[in-house]
């Protein structure tokens, strides 16, 4: 297959009303971000992708007709795709296969969520007729499935605190966070409100706005690149029904598929010793066991150790969301994207102040829908095989 | 007929009549049950540089266009130029006057339009612009419409920093106007607003910078059921509960709909108890908008006696001792309020049954 590579990332500041930009605005604070960090200009870019979440969040239908300016798509192919949470991340693996296709040469790869517009809770939550009133967003949807996870699993009821309190410290380290917290500890975050039992306030991501934006490049951009570039070794998804009998709602099938595959194409035989870092979509704290899990990086039922022992902090065996992750920054439609960049800056030495010291080989995760949509990439400081 | 509505932001559900629902009906060949959703949310939009400058403008009756590095001027404003891809930083004002490029006509305006009468949808390039902006124009008949006609805006008598500031546009025989002409097109219909001093002493022209708009978005949909999910509704209606057995992987759903696992519409019925297990739950504390019940409640995933999905429900009674395994059975609602919905029942009780063993829920979790 043809070798494809990041050449840039960009993202904006996120925070929960970015009033300041419209929509716009937004996506191309993350976009000239991209360029400049990838060194290309407009000229070179051969095609655009966009991904957001539901257009219920901001309650414009196909939101790429009015942005189709902002996003420079004028005179060149623009697609949109949609995967709910988990869009962010197959809207770079759709650019990426643009260019592993041979269609084109650098293709950009934007994502953005304004959740500042409306209210998430709601829209997560509108009820059907002939249905019971029982919806209540995606706190409400997970937690069973959390509650599941600690029964399953025996884990102690300490270890989402410990990952609530690793993210928010993280996020102090990331300039762009929407949530910095370095003050915060396992007591803060235990003392904070249980808002859908098991899972605790300080436990949820927040709502933000922001948008994320990626380039991509093939083998000859890769190599005329002056800057280190992210080379993708491999990309996966997966997609299963959000309900049928018998569906593992805690390590779901799809995913665990994903991963398998994804490995697979990497050359990836043991990902816990051969991973250097990973951004996984983490947007209640109990999720980072779980996938750690349905990931291969431990057996089932063992995650939790790994996270309980301290080795997913930056430092140990295998740091997960050194950025903060979805726990910090929570645009919907661009976490999943800011996953697989954040993947692209560890490899390619960028990540400031949450660089993970000789970081090689990093994984980026989303997923999206009722654990349905599952989408990831591994890249690498070199192309691999 | 009766109907649920919560607030402006909120979901609106009304029931179709209530003939609908009647038992007189044969079920089996009715056709599948229908009712209305309405969606609703005022959305709240931010700005930015551009369109900012471009509605104060508006609130202001002065209409500005935005400035490419072709020289071409947009009016309603780019934020960014399609060609070098830069920021728009230059706005510039228009004439409240112009010309309809094309144009059609609406016999019968809907809700929310710019006009309650019949008038002509145009394309207008105002004096000083190069594009063309999309507004209704109060011709009054359709052979009062015509390419090339000279139109000018109709100013709200109250304005916000709106798109909806300009009313419409209105025929104008008149020579083109300057662009810092803010006299009001019709000083007849906008009391108090029609002076016709130039710009600096228009009281109109003040206030802060706009900078948000509300947008108010409401969707109207009709939800019509499958005849599988018909079928079950009108089970509930009698106080029962239907599930359906797929005949690929032989697993009972309820309710009953194509399998997801194997594409294939289950067929066979299968009655399932109105007695079951909590297999997981969630106790809801946090409150939202357009909720209808009152936190804190507890929904469970109740996986009824005989069925291989569980359903969500509500469980009360014991609170705060609701338990993974917990058996629970249904309360129903009065026999005479019952339809074609879950809410016939109202919640789950815990039975006081001892807990059933983790092995005999753990594949529905």
């Amino acid at each position: 297959m043809r070798r494809a590579a990041v050449l840039g990332t960009g993202q904006t500041q996120h925070q929960t009303r970015r009033t300041d930009v419209s929509m716009a605005g937004l996506c191309r604070e993350a976009i000239d971000r991209a360029l400049a960090d990838a060194g290309v200009d407009w000229p070179q870019i051969d095609a655009v992708v966009l991904g957001k979440a539901p257009d219920l969040f901001e309650g414009v239908m196909m939101p790429e007709l009015f942005l189709a300016d902002a996003l420079g798509a004028a005179g060149r192919p623009l697609l949109r795709v949609h995967t709910a949470g988990s869009v962010g991340g197959a809207t770079g693996v759709v650019a990426t296969s643009l260019v592993r296709a041979g269609v084109h040469q650098r293709v950009l790869a934007v994502a953005f969520e304004k959740q500042s517009e409306s209210n998430a809770m709601w829209a997560l939550s509108i009820q059907p007729p002939f249905t019971a009133p029982i919806g209540a967003g995606a706190g409400g949807y997970f937690a069973p499935h959390v509650r599941a996870y600690i029964r399953r699993s025996n884990a102690p009821e300490h270890v989402g605190a410990m990952v609530a309190v690793k993210d928010r410290r993280n996020g102090a380290l990331n300039p762009y966070a929407h949530l910095r917290q370095p003050e915060i500890t396992l007591e803060s975050v235990r003392a904070s409100p249980m808002l859908w039992d098991p899972i605790r306030y300080d436990e949820t991501c927040p709502s933000s706005d922001g948008a994320c934006a990626i380039v991509i490049g093939d083998q000859a951009a890769a190599e005329a690149s002056e800057r280190p570039v992210a080379w993708i070794r491999a990309t996966a998804m997966r997609t299963e029904p959000t309900y049928f009998a018998g569906k593992d709602h805690v390590n779901p099938r799809a995913g665990a598929e994903a991963a398998q595959a994804l490995w697979q194409a990497a050359g990836i035989t043991d990902p816990l010793a051969e991973v250097d870092v990973a951004e996984i979509y983490v947007p209640f704290s109990w999720f980072e066991p779980m996938w750690l899990e349905n990931l291969g990086f431990t057996e089932a039922g063992h995650g939790w150790k790994l996270t309980e022992s301290g080795e997913t902090r930056i430092g140990g065996r295998l740091p997960v969301n050194p950025s903060g992750g979805v726990l910090c920054s929570n645009p919907i439609g661009a976490s999943g994207m800011l996953r697989f960049a954040e993947a692209a800056k560890q490899v390619m030495g960028r990540a400031g102040e949450h660089q993970v010291a000789g970081a090689k080989t990093a994984l980026g995760h989303a997923y999206g829908g009722g654990s349905q949509f599952f989408s990831m990439w591994v890249v690498g400081e070199t192309p691999g095989r | 007929m009766f109907h649920f509505l919560n607030s402006r932001q909120g979901v609106t559900l009304i029931r179709l009549d209530r003939t609908c629902f009647t038992d007189l009906v044969d079920t089996a060949s009715a056709p599948p049950l229908a009712a209305p959703l309405d969606i609703a949310f005022d959305y709240t939009r931010s700005l930015g540089p551009v369109l900012g400058r471009f509605m104060t403008g508006l609130r202001d009756r002065r209409v500005l266009g935005a400035r490419t590095a072709d020289g071409r001027v947009h009016v309603p404003p780019l934020e960014y130029d399609p060609v070098t891809h830069t920021p728009v930083t230059e706005l510039v004002p228009v004439s409240p006057t112009g010309t309809v490029t094309s144009w059609t006509w609406t016999d019968r305006p809907l809700a929310g339009q710019p006009l309650d009468r019949p008038f002509g949808w145009a394309l207008i390039r105002l004096d000083g612009a190069d594009t063309a902006l999309l507004h209704a124009v109060d011709a009054g008949t359709r052979e009062s419409m015509r390419t090339g006609m000279r139109v000018r805006v109709r100013w709200a008598a109250k304005r916000s920093g709106d798109i909806r500031d300009i009313a419409c546009f209105e025929p104008d025989p008149g020579p083109p106007r300057a662009p810092d002409d803010t006299t009001s097109g019709d000083p007849g219909s906008a009391p108090g607003t029609s002076s016709a001093s130039g710009a600096g002493s228009d009281p109109a022209t003040s206030g802060d910078p706009v900078t948000g708009i509300v947008t108010p978005i409401r969707l109207s949909y009709t939800h019509t059921t499958s005849a599988e999910e018909s079928r079950y509704l009108h089970a509930l209606s009698e106080g029962r509960l239907l599930g359906q057995r797929c005949p690929a992987c032989h697993k009972v759903y309820v309710p009953p709909r194509v399998c997801p696992a194997d594409g294939v519409p289950t067929e066979e019925e299968v009655p399932v108890r109105d007695h079951g297990t909590v297999t997981t739950f969630c106790v809801v504390n946090v409150p939202f908008p357009g909720q209808r019940l009152e936190p804190p409640y507890v929904v469970a995933q109740v996986l009824l006696d005989g069925a291989d999905i569980p359903i969500p429900h509500l469980i009360i009674g014991q609170a705060g001792d609701v338990r993974m395994g917990m058996r629970v059975a249904a309360v129903w609602r009065d026999r005479a309020t019952w339809t074609t919905t879950p809410e016939n029942i109202a919640h789950f009780r815990p039975t006081g049954e001892p807990d059933a063993p983790y092995e005999s829920y753990q594949e529905h979790l």
